[in-house]
């Protein structure tokens, strides 16, 4: 099973390729029978990477066979095997969902999520930063059209802005890279990680520069403050299996963060050691208030989830910026809990939305609705994870947060901060619930029912959240493992371990 | 040659950005253009600009850098591709929207003498 790390990228390729053939263009029923066939392939090789790369082992992978710092290298240890399992248990989620006739909107809805997944997956396995770039623009351009998946006014223009500031994105990310290589001569990680601590001062400051405009690529991707403002808009206007699907579109922005700037230029990176951590604090800081402003200000329940995912972007940025093991870990759980509980949260508003009549998700009184139990009770359990209430995930997470901390001499304004945040969560998000479900006025009940494909797609979701409380142990030991890992990175390659 | 391949990409970019800050579609679409034109002769530039080597090994003895000649194919592919994709993009947003304006709406239709200029 050597080639068993490239099957992450492969799988969904091929399924993607079958799914474009004109024996299956024919069937819709046939579309998602194969795509469902490719996402269980696909569960099974990110269980089998993650059972892998759980034995403590970092497997490279040399693509056609090129010698390391010349060829495409990919890298396959637990964090990268963790999120290939996190987005894919998220796309098993979103296909379930959209099976109900979601994905009859537009005639390409399942190919292009296998893209995506591809897309996503090479970015998170890849350990060249010029194949980054590649596989970003292959995750960019399927979520183009998923974005504009079913059409219409609102989704045109997020998707115009959306595409526009993610071209401008590419432009500054390719600058950076060539920047890069002038100076240092290699776009291997690991290569990188070695020639950066021997560069001399004047070469560094080139250097600086270049990962200033990674700082900026990336904090594009995720929704770091000052380039945030195309996700609420994106996201909240996205049909709800993509947007289910995009929430860990922003956590491969975060992702990159820790990559390059929690590796590479970690603490022996010479004079760029610790560059942008600063930045990222104060800049993670800021998201959380303004997403929790957000949160509290949004007028639908759509927008007040996508505010819900920034306010998550803005802890795991100001967390992972700390540096220390215990930070990475903690942050590494947090994502796991807050991009399940965000994709259950865009399902679920679709659901609640499609039986209020024209007021949808709009949080004014309405008529009842029609599962008001079945829905109520989801909506209390995604907004107990959500807030951070035990006992569920988001309370262990939080906490775990807060305890990263303790060392640091940043903790008291974490704590106020996330504290403050969280504060701010649970007064929205009861509010938002109590109008939704008990603010109903005398209309008759109409709308579709939920198809129990749609509403089991979010029980799976959201029965994570226990299963990662129960499970805690081995999880956060699993965390802390590839917290250390990953930190270790630049010393494995300078013994000779590639 | 430095500097004139300095200038070059310091103009392009530059209009490349005084075009993507304007409000019309096309207007940005023509900056995003010019853009990664100038990203392009950046990467090309990496490195290091030489002339008469050869990039086919076994022709001569010096040989200039291949790689960002890699890169720069690459990337050339896929902003064409992405170009390709905001002009369809541009069309529908016009149509669906009703203006060319990149917020879709038509506010600046007040300043006539402001939009002329494009």
């Amino acid at each position: 099973m050597q080639h068993a790390v490239i099957f992450p990228i492969l799988l969904p390729l091929l399924t993607a390729a079958l799914l474009l053939l004109p024996p299956l263009q024919a069937s819709l029923t046939k579309r998602r029978w194969l795509s469902g066939l490719g996402l269980f392939l696909l569960l099974l090789s990110a269980l089998f990477g993650l059972w892998q790369s759980g034995a403590g082992v970092q497997t490279f992978y040399l693509l056609g066979n090129w010698p390391a710092p010349f060829g495409i290298v990919l890298l396959q240890d637990k964090v990268s095997a963790l999120f290939v399992l996190l987005s894919t248990v998220l796309a098993c989620c979103c296909w379930l969902y959209s099976v109900a006739g979601e994905d009859e909107r537009g005639a390409y809805f399942q190919p292009l999520l296998q893209f995506l997944l591809m897309g996503i997956h090479g970015a998170f396995l890849t350990a060249d930063l010029f194949n980054l770039f590649v596989f970003f623009e292959v995750l960019l351009i399927s979520s183009y059209g998923l974005l504009l998946h079913g059409g219409g006014k609102g989704r045109t223009k997020a998707a115009l802005h959306y595409v526009l500031l993610n071209l401008l994105g590419s432009a500054v990310f390719l600058l950076a890279l060539a920047l890069l290589y002038a100076m240092l001569g290699s776009l291997n990680m690991q290569d990188m990680a070695q020639r950066i601590s021997q560069l001399g001062p004047q070469q560094a400051l080139i250097v600086k520069a270049a990962a200033g405009l990674l700082l900026v690529v990336f904090g594009l991707k995720a929704a770091i403050l000052p380039l945030h403002f195309w996700l609420p808009a994106a996201y909240a206007n996205a049909s709800p299996a993509v947007a289910a699907m995009f929430a860990v579109m922003t956590k491969v922005g975060v992702y990159c963060v820790l990559r390059v700037f929690g590796s590479l230029f970690a603490s022996n990176a010479g004079e760029l050691a610790g560059f942008g951590q600063d930045l990222l604090w104060f800049a993670g800081l800021a998201t959380m208030v303004l997403a929790a402003i957000g949160v509290i200000a949004a007028q639908n329940l759509k927008k007040l989830v996508a505010y819900l995912v920034l306010v998550s972007v803005g802890s795991l940025i100001a967390v992972l910026s700390l540096g220390s093991t215990a930070a990475i870990a903690a942050m590494l759980y947090y994502s796991l809990h807050s991009t399940l509980m965000a994709g259950a949260l865009f399902l679920l508003a679709d659901l609640i939305a499609a039986q209020r009549g024209t007021v949808q998700d709009r949080l004014v009184s309405g008529r009842p609705l029609q599962q008001a139990w079945l829905l109520g009770v989801l909506f209390f359990i995604a907004a107990l994870a959500v807030v951070g209430m035990p006992p569920l995930s988001g309370f262990v997470a939080k906490i775990w947060l807060l305890q990263a901390a303790t060392e640091s001499q940043h903790r008291i304004a974490l704590w106020s901060v996330l504290l403050l945040c969280s504060l701010m969560v649970l007064i929205a998000v009861s509010r938002a619930g109590s109008t939704l479900f008990w603010r109903v006025n005398q209309q008759q009940v109409s709308g579709n029912r939920a198809q129990p494909v749609q509403w089991s797609a979010v029980v799976l979701l959201l029965a994570c959240s226990p299963l990662l409380v129960v499970f805690g142990n081995p999880v956060m030991q699993f965390c802390l493992e590839a917290a250390m890992q990953l930190q270790l990175l630049p010393n494995v390659r300078a013994t000779g371990g590639l | 040659m430095e500097l004139v391949i300095a200038i070059v990409i310091g103009v392009l970019t530059s209009c490349g950005v005084l075009l993507v800050l304007r409000a019309h579609t096309f207007a940005v679409v023509l900056g995003l253009t010019l853009l990664s034109y100038a990203v392009n002769l950046f990467i090309f530039a990496s490195g290091g600009l030489t002339a008469g080597k050869g990039a086919v090994l076994g022709q001569t003895d010096i040989y200039a850098d291949p790689l960002p000649q890699a890169l720069v194919l690459t990337a050339i592919v896929i902003g064409f591709a992405m170009t390709a994709f905001l002009v369809i993009l541009a069309i529908r947003a016009r149509a669906e929207l009703g203006n060319d304006h990149v917020d879709g709406d038509s506010g600046s239709r007040q300043h006539p003498d402001k939009e002329s200029r494009l």
